[in-house]
């Protein structure tokens, strides 16, 4: 038996490469006591490093390591999302208690180790490279859920998402086990063929595979009915993790759902695309529903999420190249419109003592207009008014769904954006309006001090720039691209192009 | 030229937030007074003998999606945007001469909202109007949630603003919906196109209309509103800030009859014939029950509602006459409406200060030392209720003389509408005005300012009725292009079942 080892292509595996090597130094940097301040700086950089590598990629796709990961536009674009996310959490986990309590070096190198999971998830092309991204990345995001050490409910985030992100990893594997009985291969690419030569195309048992495989993908993405963890997990964790995990993670994770679907499953369309249409529409209504309750605004955000992932997840729904398009520009957008409410969350959770209850943001309008600013557009955004990239995203999406022949699912967004009305504009009437109770803004509550678990308040967190900076500049983005989104559009192209 | 109309406000808005804060209000008002230069200056250019758009501006926006940012002036939104102008400087200036908590939030957001309407009434791609549509929301959420009033015993100012939101919004997006379907079925997998006159050229399938038609028209009918849809009307006007109330009731409630004109009547003349008389009932329900209601109210701005639910009732049966004279007179009564209601609401907030009340039972012998006061008031009053000799008239006339021709039914009944609005105008006017004067309420004589920003309002309203030709001779040729698709269609309609019973017999 002779083994052909595979050519390998080191320069396009520099964006590997930067973060593997980044993942020690910063982890290094923890043990040697002079450098043990630096490990945001040095986050930062290897994160500044792997997006300009990818950059330089752009538009010439490759498919690397015997068809292992594929370098595509696709793959670079949702993988310098997922680094601007990163970024985001690293500026706001400075004077974070979690980075702190579980020390620095660890906690940027954890975070690094993330990033390094879903740049190859974002490229992988064959089932087992899928697997293994998708198990780098969700591994240190269970410990940095966990971070706040003095935080019980920080610690029951960690482990709620280990078993839910265990049990979604385990379903995930055995359908792909399903789907290489059926094709006898692991590459997308053959298993497409595989399948269709079997004459397997509607067999049950390919069928329970691709049902199983879209279970799992769906506990990543947090599609309803498979979203219980979500709100649990995202007030639990730390605030700058939460804000990485709800965008970064999401947007890698429907990176692959729409690869894997559309090149390896692609023959069964007709198959999958009214089921994962169903799923879409649930998880908009229970979405949508679930938000409107919250008082926490991260539990809010949560559900939020929920919501949005069956917006994003009408993009793949059509199968369509507009549809990934307008997909890649969802997420692209859910960048800007998300890290702007996460930023100000953060500065309110250090500022008030209210946690990151709706409370915390009474008043905000007159007292910090720097900060209300940011978390009313984003609210916007994300409740799809026009001016904002939030109205451009539906835009698209239903442009591309109604294309497809999916009008239906066109009218749940609509009517979805509307019960999310509800929500969004209470977090908005909380900062500009009279509030319903006349307890005023600002007045302590019994529980500051007393708790063990509070954290100490920094009363001018609002004003501290590398807080304020991201939230303007995200806030920023939200409007920008609201008003002229065509770079933004061709970007979106660029990505939904390569894989047709 | 129609870019600096469009942007001025919002340009001013933004560098009213350098101003100090006892400037703003002028600042504001300056940026709705050179608005409205630029408004009459179009005016003053506009050929009424030209057909099509004028003033047009077209540039690429969104290729890839085909959305392109084409604006327009035609006779249709002509006097609608004069109007936009007009109001808007005399709630901005009447606002401006009293004192607002955070002025430069609230001038900000007065003037976002007169550069959203504008932007709705000359958008000439139908996703651009759709942008400007909802975005004109945004502004008067803050207004009326911001600046409006608490209830006892009632919802918070927040609570009925979103209230509001919530309604309007399911109108809006599923016209977004809506919208886009009707680019992708006429593209027909070619180029998607949003042109208004692109899309009227070709009007799709019959099939898609019927259900395109209802989510334009539930957009529009709520916008108004009109019966059944106006839920959120009585708990928004109570809650609104007058001076924000009166831009909001005289302009904002157009844009949805404006809406019928521009876009349901070319675009979809197959399910606009087809549901004629279904929106006839409604609007004569609204006619209906917006007077009876506006008779029954002690609410001074419930009054004022109900009677813009009756009026928008008119309007929309004039429109759905489907006949040139009918939406000739709907234009020129919103015009007219718009003209009325705003001075009506103004007057209001100044009674409301005089009583410290609002309501008109406490209310009394406000004209006993107001003169000027009484006699603009009257003005307005005579107006709304279409005395002869006022425009309103005039609009009324050829609502009603189309929808003679069209609906002789119909118009019977809207006729007794025109008999309500003399009741609830005069009761307004007597119960405020006349009668004796309960404690408490002071009759003093409009200041200065107040003056400045009634008197030319109430010009207005004389100068139309002098001169109600002005707007019929400019609108007329771009509402018979806009009716003119569905003639056409009930025309062949006619033939069709003429030739079958032709073969029948």
């Amino acid at each position: 038996m002779n083994f052909q080892a595979p050519e390998i292509d080191y320069g396009a595996l520099a964006p590997v490469i930067a973060l593997t090597i980044g993942v020690c130094v910063v982890l290094l940097s923890a043990v040697i006591r002079p450098l043990r301040r630096s490990a945001p700086v040095m986050t930062t950089t290897t994160l500044g490093i792997t997006a300009l590598l990818l950059i330089e990629r752009w538009g010439e796709p490759e498919t690397l390591v015997a068809g292992a990961l594929r370098l595509d536009d696709l793959a670079i674009a949702i993988s310098l999302i997922a680094i601007a996310a990163a970024a985001f959490a690293v500026l706001l986990s400075i004077r974070e208690p979690a980075a702190e309590q579980a020390g620095s070096g660890e906690y940027h190198a954890l975070l690094l180790g993330s990033v390094l999971g879903m740049v190859l998830l974002a490229q992988a092309q064959n089932l087992v490279s899928f697997f293994v991204a998708i198990e780098t990345l969700s591994i240190p995001l269970y410990i940095l859920c966990a971070t706040n050490l003095r935080h019980e409910r920080s610690l029951e985030s960690g482990l709620k998402y280990l078993i839910v992100g265990s049990l979604g990893s385990a379903t995930l594997l055995y359908g792909m086990a399903f789907l290489y009985g059926g094709s006898g291969s692991t590459d997308f690419g053959r298993i497409a063929n595989g399948i269709d030569e079997a004459g397997l195309i509607g067999d049950p048992l390919v069928l329970v595979g691709i049902a199983l495989v879209a279970v799992g993908l769906a506990f990543k993405t947090s599609i309803a009915p498979f979203h219980q963890w979500t709100p649990d997990v995202y007030e639990g964790a730390p605030t700058p993790i939460t804000s990485f995990m709800a965008v970064a993670t999401k947007a890698v994770a429907f990176a692959v759902f729409v690869r894997f679907f559309l090149v390896a499953l692609g023959g069964e369309a007709g198959d999958w695309q009214p089921a994962l249409a169903v799923l879409a529409a649930v998880s908009i209504v229970v979405g949508n529903v679930g938000a409107l309750g919250q008082n926490s605004l991260k539990r809010l955000l949560g559900y939020s999420g929920v919501a949005q992932a069956g917006y994003i997840l009408g993009g793949l729904v059509v199968a369509s190249e507009a549809g990934v398009s307008a997909l890649v520009f969802y997420l692209a957008g859910y960048l800007f419109m998300n890290l702007a409410a996460f930023s100000v969350i953060v500065a309110r959770e250090r500022e008030t003592p209210f946690g990151d209850d709706i409370r915390a943001l009474r008043g905000l309008g007159a007292e910090r207009p720097l900060l209300a600013w940011p978390m009313t557009i984003s609210m916007l955004a994300l409740a799809g008014l026009p001016a904002t990239v939030g109205f451009i995203g539906k835009l698209y999406l239903i442009e591309a769904l109604v294309e497809g022949d999916y009008t239906w699912l066109a009218v749940f967004i609509a009517v979805g954006t509307m019960i999310s009305l509800a929500y969004y504009l209470r977090v908005v009437a909380a900062m500009w309006m009279r509030p319903d109770e006349e307890a005023a803004p600002g007045g302590a509550p019994a529980i500051a001090g007393a708790s063990p678990e509070a954290d100490p308040i920094d009363p001018d967190a609002g004003r501290r720039l590398y807080l304020v900076a991201p939230a303007l500049l995200a806030a920023t983005g939200a409007v920008f691209f609201g008003i002229v989104p065509q770079p933004l559009v061709e970007f979106a192209e660029h990505a939904g192009s390569s894989l047709f | 030229m129609i870019n600096s109309l469009l942007w001025t406000p919002l340009i001013f808005g933004i560098a009213g937030l350098a101003v100090p804060k006892q400037m703003v209000g002028w600042w504001a008002a300056l940026g709705t007074a050179l608005t409205l230069g630029i408004a009459i200056a179009m005016l003053a250019g506009f050929d009424s003998g030209a057909p099509g758009l004028q003033d047009s501006y077209d540039a690429s926006w969104i290729p890839s999606l085909g959305v392109r940012y084409s604006l327009g002036i035609d006779g249709l939104n002509v006097f609608l945007v004069l109007l936009t102008a007009v109001v808007w400087l005399g709630g901005t200036a009447f606002a401006a001469l009293r004192e607002q908590e955070r002025p430069h939030l609230f001038f900000l957001m007065m003037l976002v909202g007169e550069t959203a309407t504008l932007g709705a009434f000359v958008a000439q791609d139908l996703l651009l109007f759709v942008l400007f549509f909802d975005l004109m929301l945004v502004p008067f959420y803050f207004l009326f949630g911001g600046w409006g009033s608490d209830r006892e015993g009632g919802p918070t100012a927040s609570a009925a603003t979103l209230k509001m939101i919530v309604y309007t919004l399911i109108g809006s997006l599923l016209m977004l919906v809506a919208a886009i379907a009707t680019a992708i079925i006429a593209a027909d997998g070619g180029q998607i196109s949003f042109s208004i006159a692109e899309l009227a050229k070709d009007p799709i399938g019959e099939g898609s209309q019927r259900w395109i038609f209802w989510f334009f028209a539930a957009a529009f009918l709520v916008k108004m509103p009109a019966f059944l849809l106006h839920g959120w009307m009585p708990d928004a006007y109570r809650a609104a800030p007058l001076p924000v109330l009166a831009v909001f009731s005289g302009v904002l409630a157009k844009v949805g009859a404006y809406g019928f004109l521009r876009v349901v009547l070319p675009l979809f003349p197959d399910a606009t014939i087809e549901f004629q008389e279904v929106v006839l009932v409604i609007a004569l329900a609204s006619i209906l029950y917006g007077s009876v209601m506006a008779f029954t109210q002690t609410n001074i701005r419930l009054i004022g509602g109900y009677s813009s639910v009756a009026q928008l009732g008119f309007i929309t049966a004039g429109i759905f006459a489907l006949r040139a004279d009918g939406a000739d007179g709907a234009v020129l009564q919103m015009v007219n409406h718009g003209l009325v209601v705003a001075p009506l609401f103004i007057i209001v907030a100044i009674l409301v200060e005089r009583s410290g009340t609002e309501d008109v039972r406490e209310m009394g012998g406000m004209a006993m030392r107001a003169p000027v006061l009484a006699a603009l008031f009257l003005i307005v009053t005579l107006a709304t209720l279409a005395m002869p000799g006022s425009a309103n008239f005039i609009g009324e006339f050829y609502i009603l003389n189309g929808l003679f021709q069209a609906k002789i039914v119909f118009a019977l009944v809207a006729v007794s509408g025109i008999a309500m609005s003399a009741y609830y105008a005069l009761r307004l006017y007597q119960r405020t005005m006349h009668n004796r004067r309960p404690e408490g309420v002071t009759s003093r004589e409009i200041g200065l300012g107040d003056g400045l920003v009634l008197v030319p309002l109430v010009l207005c309203i004389i100068g139309l009725a002098l001169y109600p030709q002005l707007v019929l001779k400019r609108t007329d040729g771009a509402v018979q292009a806009a009716v003119a698709a569905v003639q056409a269609e009930s025309v062949e309609a006619k033939i069709a079942s003429g030739n079958a019973e032709a073969r029948e017999h």
